[in-house]
């Protein structure tokens, strides 16, 4: 289950981040971060940051590890906003 | 001293591409350290044509040894025991340059850290010649990890 408005969201983060030859139409719930938006390591930490700014939480390094599509990301959101409440 | 030298032995540079002498202070928010150019460094033959000038591309290096990547190898000795291979790249520069570096002058390069995580550091960096005017300065970002994790 994914919640739309956390899609939403994290679609406008990504987004900013995007290499010049990957459109933002691609970025759906099954993308992969890194084998199909593009995206390299560096900017990968930066949405990570922006991220955890964006919805007030904070990732750790195992929560990096696990996030390999866009569907992982947001389900790391819910999971850490559940634990915030 | 020995945290220094550590960092030093460390660096996976060397001539003609090691743009570090001396690191003079560290800690886990800041980095100092020098360098000296040499009179006969490769880029000065053509950089420019019989004027040597030292290249802004090479001062970037520069701010990015000392800035970026001692103080990243001194960040990662804090949080682990490594032994594995270094691997290091740059992400990001954004520099201003407002001086000239000629051969033989001494620049020495100091760096704030900005933040470091999932092995992403970016730092705030500053150098500046023997007169203590300011060289150049800017924010560089990059990657540095120990292969065997």
């Amino acid at each position: 289950m994914v919640d739309d408005q956390h899609f939403a969201q994290l679609k406008d983060i990504v987004k900013l981040y995007l290499p010049e030859d990957v459109s933002v139409g691609a970025i759906v719930e099954d993308s992969n971060f890194v084998k199909e938006l593009n995206i390299n390591s560096a900017n990968l930490v930066d949405i990570v940051l922006d991220v955890e700014d964006a919805f007030g939480i904070r990732l750790e390094n195992e929560d990096m590890d696990k996030m390999q599509t866009v569907r992982d990301a947001l389900n790391i959101i819910a999971q850490k906003l559940q634990d915030k409440n | 001293m020995l945290i220094i030298n550590d960092i030093i032995k460390k660096l996976p540079y060397t001539n003609p591409f090691l743009f570090v002498d001396r690191i003079n202070m560290v800690s886990a928010n800041a980095l100092e350290g020098c360098y000296t150019f040499k009179q006969d460094e490769f880029f000065y033959k053509g950089h420019f044509k019989e004027q040597p000038v030292t290249p802004g591309v090479i001062l970037t290096e520069c701010c990015a040894q000392i800035g970026l990547v001692c103080l990243g190898i001194h960040l990662l000795n804090l949080e682990e025991l490594n032994t594995g291979d270094l691997q290091v790249a740059l992400s990001s520069s954004e520099m201003q340059f407002l001086l000239p570096v000629f051969p033989q002058e001494t620049v020495t390069v100091k760096s704030s850290k900005l933040f470091f995580r999932f092995n992403k550091l970016k730092c705030e960096v500053k150098m500046y010649n023997q007169r203590a005017q300011l060289v150049c300065k800017g924010v560089l970002s990059g990657m540095i990890k120990n292969n065997n994790i």
